[in-house]
């Protein structure tokens, strides 16, 4: 009693104030997270950053200084181009065909009928499966001699050697990469779905709107901010492909498949090039911050927040 | 726990902690770990490697040496990737392929002196057409413990089928060439049973192995100092417009995107190393012959691969390292070696030391086949820098793989895009 009647008549001005306790707790609570941050990501990225201005000879046992000249080569690398084509047409095909497939399944699984369930599990499936599993599979089902060419002949179609040819190459690729992924994107979309309020179907009805009206002028804009993410998500998850690649084409026929993250693991991890390898990683994160940047700005325009 | 509790007791664990690593540190000072990669994860290899580190350890009790088996597709790349990341074996097993890059880039520590200096050893034993690869300014930077011929398996049940010619009927005529062994095996595709000759682990990509074919024709990617592309060169355009015929003509060989596996019984032929044999099928076996390569047109020839094991010059215990390589290879250990490995110790290439050691093969077969093989054969092609050179050609080649592709022009494409990297 002396004790707290001291502390209130002689209030002492500690260092661990109440603001400075909550401070503490919460950086204790996310430093395992920051940690992981700093330690996993920021630090390497510094580092790539390091890297991409060196010439390093692991072999020899060198790394020397080199200023711009990994970015200088970059701008006269002869395959760029065609590597950043590859990645484009890769990207395109993929967001395209993956967003509208996804939609397309969303509408059809979003209804009330007996064992949906079984359709809607079955299609999301593949996102659980491994994912070098599932391409190598695909990978014998592709062959020229394989299931799907197999399949084609019983109905009297000689179907084309699948990876052998730039044009199929690319599309066999990115099919495999959709009916992999598709799944996340439906679910997403069939949760935005059944979000919608049902009034607003109701109140277009009795004004005469025809279905296709309803999905334009109503579904659309009501679930744009969930496309809004998958076609970030799937943008970015579409530049980062590579074990497809590695185990279907490896890049091939010529350089049709060989797109930006590939050709960053050969330069680096087959050719020994780190310091360029490095670069081209640098060249990758610009890409995916620009791309997510613009179409964080496009949201305003884009996107229909009901708040 | 009281804070000011919790602070003493973690100091103190902390400085238990720190004294036990360090009584650690002094007490293993003076054990040395080696650490080899190797691409072989056969248990007959490791226990024959594992009984080899345990004589070494009867004079060196403080050696211990481990083998990590890495899987052989990408078998370089992890270990250049291992030394990017600052942790690379002390020991390592090298590609031909690669055996410029590893021999010139100074990562490999010299071996020549240790080994001389190394009683018993009889350097002169090794066969100098072996140890060219991996030798600079007369230095040896790598022991090739493997040579290992390339030669045609067949599968003589699916070719009598067929009604063709079996290669062992063929060499008794004298006719084993490359037309006839194309005959053969274009007879069994259309028998329609099994595919014709597969050349194994070639896929359309990994081209360096159709060497095996192409050496026939006298043709070869680069010149001899490899400053020079020869992809368009005439007997390169003969021998590439054959196996295209083959392919895509005769339906001898499977074509791209097709897997056919011989010794699963799929296809007439096969061209591989003899260490292959292994594979050959125990239950339900097939009646099998191994032949040398056929002649070509430029007349008899042999292809060999190679396999070399050097230690790394920065690695902290190179010396021992390099002691413990001269052991592994000498006179006594090489003939252990030679169980799996075809040596490189003249010594030990005759019939007699091969045949205890491949039981599968008969003393003609080992004669024909592993002897004149090694004596005459022509090692893969390799190059400085040949990872990039390697996809550079693979991705122009994939342009002759089409049924309507020409030929020349295609090879003239590759000259084109690899001249600059050969120039290097």
């Amino acid at each position: 009693m002396t004790n707290l009647a001291h502390d209130i008549s002689k209030p002492r001005r500690t260092f661990w104030t109440m603001e400075r306790r909550d401070a503490a707790a919460g950086y204790i609570f996310i430093a395992p997270q920051l940690m992981g941050i700093v330690l996993f990501v920021l630090i390497p990225l510094g580092l790539v950053f390091w890297y991409s201005l060196h010439e390093w000879n692991v072999l020899a046992n060198t790394f020397n200084f080199r200023g711009l000249g990994n970015y200088e080569q970059l701008l006269r690398d002869p395959a760029l181009p065609q590597v950043l084509a590859a990645s484009a047409i890769f990207s395109a095909g993929l967001v395209v065909f993956n967003m509208s497939l996804a939609l397309l399944l969303a509408v059809l699984l979003d209804q009330k009928l007996r064992g949906i369930v079984v359709f809607r599990t079955l299609f999301f499936s593949p996102v659980v499966v491994s994912l070098v599993a599932w391409t190598i599979v695909w990978g014998f089902l592709l062959q020229n001699n394989g299931g799907i060419n197999g399949l084609l002949q019983m109905v009297g179609i000689e179907g084309p050697n699948w990876l052998r040819h730039p044009t199929t190459a690319m599309i066999s690729v990115i099919v495999v990469q959709v009916f992999k992924n598709v799944g996340l994107n439906m679910i997403l979309f069939l949760a935005a779905l059944q979000g919608v309020p049902k009034e607003l179907y109701e109140a277009a009805r009795v004004d005469g709107a025809p279905r296709f009206k309803q999905f334009r002028r109503i579904t659309l804009p009501m679930i744009s901010p969930t496309i809004l993410l998958t076609s970030i998500i799937t943008i970015v998850g579409s530049l980062q492909v590579f074990a497809q690649i590695a185990v279907l084409t490896q890049g091939g026929p010529g350089m049709s498949t060989t797109v930006l993250v590939y050709y960053l693991y050969q330069q680096a991890f087959q050719f020994h090039f780190f310091g360029y390898g490095a670069t081209l990683s640098i060249l990758l994160f610009l890409i995916v911050a620009v791309l997510t940047f613009a179409q964080w700005q496009m949201r305003r325009r884009l996107v229909f927040y009901e708040n | 726990m009281h804070s000011k509790t919790f602070l003493k007791s973690a100091v103190a664990s902390a400085a238990i902690a720190a004294s036990l690593a360090w009584s650690g540190v002094a007490w293993a000072q003076d054990a040395v770990n080696l650490r080899m990669t190797i691409w072989s994860g056969n248990e007959a290899h490791l226990a024959m490697f594992n009984e080899i580190a345990e004589g070494f350890k009867e004079t060196h009790p403080n050696v211990n040496v481990t083998f990590e088996p890495l899987p052989f597709e990408n078998y370089t790349t992890t270990l250049t990737t291992q030394i990017a990341g600052g942790n690379p074996p002390d020991l390592a097993w090298i590609l031909e392929t690669t055996a410029a890059d590893f021999v010139n880039s100074g990562a490999l520590a010299p071996l020549t002196e240790a080994f001389e200096a190394t009683e018993g050893y009889d350097m002169a034993d090794v066969s100098e057409q072996a140890t060219a690869l991996w030798t600079r300014d007369g230095q040896l930077y790598a022991y090739p413990f493997s040579t290992s011929p390339f030669a045609i398996f067949a599968n003589n049940d699916l070719i009598t089928a067929a009604g063709a010619r079996t290669p062992a009927d063929l060499i008794e005529a004298g006719e084993w060439t490359w037309e006839n062994a194309f005959a053969t095996a274009a007879a069994v595709a259309q028998a329609g049973e099994a595919d014709g000759l597969v050349v194994r682990d070639f896929n359309y990509q990994v081209w360096q192995n159709v060497a095996s074919i192409w050496n026939g024709w006298g043709a070869s990617p680069w010149s001899e100092d490899g400053k020079t592309c020869s992809f368009s060169e005439p007997e390169m355009v003969e021998a590439m417009t054959a196996i295209h015929d083959a392919v895509f003509k005769a339906g001898a060989m499977p074509g791209p995107g097709e897997n056919v596996d011989f010794f699963a019984g799929d296809a007439a032929m096969t061209i591989t190393q003899i260490s292959r044999a292994s594979l050959l099928p125990k239950e339900d076996p097939f009646d099998w012959d191994l032949v040398p390569l056929p002649t070509g047109p430029a007349g008899e020839y042999a292809v060999v691969g190679q396999a070399g094991v050097g230690a790394f010059a920065n690695a902290p215990n190179v010396d021992v390292a390099v002691e413990f390589l001269a052991y592994m290879t000498n006179p006594e250990n090489s003939a252990k070696l030679a169980q799996f490995f075809p040596p490189a110790r003249s010594s030990l290439l005759n019939a007699e030391t091969l045949a205890t050691t491949n039981p599968l093969l008969s003393a003609e077969q080992l004669e024909a086949v592993v002897i004149a093989g090694i004596s005459n054969g022509k090692v893969l092609p390799g190059h400085t820098n040949f990872a990039q050179i390697q996809q550079t050609v693979r991705a122009e080649l994939d342009a002759l793989w089409q049924p309507d592709a020409d030929v020349a022009a295609v090879l003239a494409n590759v000259c084109n895009r690899i001249a600059p990297l050969l120039a290097q």
